[in-house]
């Protein structure tokens, strides 16, 4: 069985004088869409900003791709070929659309095709290209975040709520330009609390409670199981519908 | 650009028009005006450095003035031994003084800044009670290790010859120093104004001030930015040290101290972290402060703080806000 993209054994975090993570125990798959889910405050953000060493693990192993990155700082881990999008995208409002992805481009200038393959995934980034990050919607601003994560070829991507306040329409575009990651055997690591999003998208899933991990295995399997989504998640896709 | 984000660099224009009918005389008028282009160039020096130092490091540096006093005795200490060059009334002799002194200034701020940055700003990032603690007494220490260094006395600074005395366009006198200061203060900010918006490094910065989490997790390492642009803030210091000791023609070991105030304004007149806000807030602190001066000297006192109260209740978080994360 090949080694995981990301594997994170008895996790540990502390921020201030509070326990957030207790024990994380999971993996991601090389080349899979694994879904973090669970309800507001089970530390799925703590998670993803622990993984990219924003805060720093008091306990436990993370390692990414066989390398031991627990007490790496954030930039050595972003070389390591990890993308993150934040809760709050992170884009630099200040900056042009062409400048925010032309930073996340470490090699120089963006290779001319990815951004072309990276246009058709989101035509708005090529219409705003010279607008300013911060004059554009929601939407817009998270399809930016997204294209910039991915302006190089990247082993692994973090991304944290892709769907938060976002309309129903942007959603769809959303979801097809992770089939289309997905496609490009890119290793994702998803959180999520659009059950519907996460369901069409995973391939994996991990459901973490109180800091803890509650569940791993295939979504397809949770999806199926009505009583499994209330008991971990609290409402079952069926209540959703 | 849209058009509310012009509003507030017709600002200095407006206030320079509106002063004409009050001044009354052209003359005078244009004088005090190229005084107060002047005064803000030179503001805009030892200001600009603290503006990106607030805005990417989050950082309450209340030691700049040192980096201001320092500058000047650096630029002290070579042109005293320069006197010869000084006299000879000629170009080229004055450069040959005043160079060496500017970089002996800007070197010398710089390297303190360097000092100040791992030694006393490092421990005490993200703190900003301790950083004003801690700062203020680097202030204190480095004026007295200033008097053991250079003596406790003023020192009087000459002017080269060819930047000394006035010239008349039309009836007005204008002084050539005043001149040679807003041509500097050009040449500063159009090479920070490139720097920042034609170089990747001026990238990195201008994210940096923004969401230096961010610039971090795209893989860039946030601390060795921090660390440049604390030494090139403390170079320019030291440069508009040098600058504005010649502008008095003296030099102490409190006069970075005497003008933090006014820097501190026109940081949070321009918006913590713009470039561009400092550079707009610096003119409008020089104009004023030059006008109110000549209008009507007791309001000249407190003429800053009534500019700051004014733009914060229009524009709350300066001229020119930067979008923090």
């Amino acid at each position: 069985m090949p080694e995981p993209m990301l594997s994170l054994t008895g996790v540990n975090t502390h921020i201030a004088q509070y326990h957030i993570l207790h024990g994380v125990d999971f993996e991601v798959p090389r080349g899979s869409l694994t879904m973090l889910l669970g309800r507001n405050g089970a530390g799925k953000t703590t998670c993803l900003r622990t993984i990219m060493g924003l805060w720093r693990a008091s306990a436990g192993t993370i390692r990414i791709d066989g390398q031991d990155t627990t007490r790496a700082p954030t930039p050595d881990v972003s070389r390591l070929g990890v993308a993150y999008v934040p809760e709050n995208m992170g884009i630099f409002a200040g900056l042009t659309v062409r400048e925010n992805l032309l930073l996340a481009a470490r090699s120089g200038e963006p290779e001319a095709k990815r951004l072309e393959w990276i246009y058709a995934l989101f035509p708005a980034m090529r219409k705003f290209l010279d607008a300013l990050a911060g004059n554009l919607s929601g939407g817009q601003k998270q399809m930016l975040a997204i294209a910039r994560a991915i302006v190089e070829p990247r082993k692994l991507l973090l991304v944290d709520e892709p769907t938060k306040g976002l309309a129903p329409a942007i959603i769809a575009n959303m979801v097809e330009a992770f089939r289309e990651l997905k496609r490009t055997d890119t290793t994702m690591l998803v959180v999520e609390q659009n059950f519907r999003f996460a369901r069409s998208l995973g391939d994996t899933v991990a459901v973490m409670d109180s800091g803890r991990i509650v569940h791993t295995g295939r979504m397809d399997a949770l999806a199926a199981d009505s009583a499994l989504q209330t008991k971990l998640l609290g409402l079952s896709l069926d209540a959703h519908q | 650009m849209t058009k509310h984000e012009w509003l507030p660099l017709a600002l200095v224009p407006v206030i320079a028009l509106a002063s004409l009918p009050l001044v009354g005389s052209a003359p005078t008028w244009v004088t005090l005006t190229v005084a107060g282009l002047a005064m803000g160039m030179m503001i805009f020096m030892m200001a600009s450095g603290l503006t990106l130092v607030f805005g990417l490091m989050d950082v309450l540096n209340f030691a700049h003035g040192v980096f201001i006093s320092v500058g000047a005795y650096g630029a002290a200490t070579v042109l005293t031994r320069m006197t010869k060059q000084m006299e000879a009334e000629s170009l080229a002799s004055d450069l040959s003084a005043m160079v060496p002194a500017v970089l002996a200034a800007i070197a010398l701020a710089a390297l303190l800044g360097w000092f100040f940055e791992r030694v006393l700003i490092r421990p005490v990032y993200g703190d900003h009670l301790k950083q004003i603690l801690i700062t203020m007494g680097g202030l204190i220490v480095f004026e007295q290790l200033i008097h053991v260094v250079w003596g406790p006395d003023i020192i009087p600074l000459p002017r080269p010859g060819t930047i000394t005395g006035s010239f008349i366009v039309g009836e007005a006198a204008i002084e050539r120093y005043r001149v040679a200061a807003v041509i500097v203060g050009l040449i500063v900010f159009a090479a920070m104004w490139l720097l920042l918006n034609r170089t990747r490094i001026g990238l990195l910065v201008r994210a940096g001030v923004e969401n230096p989490e961010m610039v971090e997790s795209l893989g860039y390492r946030i601390k060795r930015l921090f660390v440049g642009v604390f030494v090139a803030g403390s170079g320019l210091a030291g440069l508009g040290g040098a600058m504005w000791a010649m502008y008095q023609e003296q030099v102490n070991a409190q006069m970075g101290a005497q003008v933090l105030v006014m820097i501190f304004i026109v940081v949070i007149i321009g918006g913590l972290g713009s470039v561009g806000g400092c550079f707009i807030g610096a003119l409008l602190v020089g104009l004023l402060a030059n006008y109110s001066g000549y209008l009507a000297p007791k309001l000249a006192l407190g003429s800053n703080i009534l500019l700051m109260v004014l733009v914060l209740l229009w524009r709350p978080r300066g001229l020119f806000p930067i979008g923090k994360a």
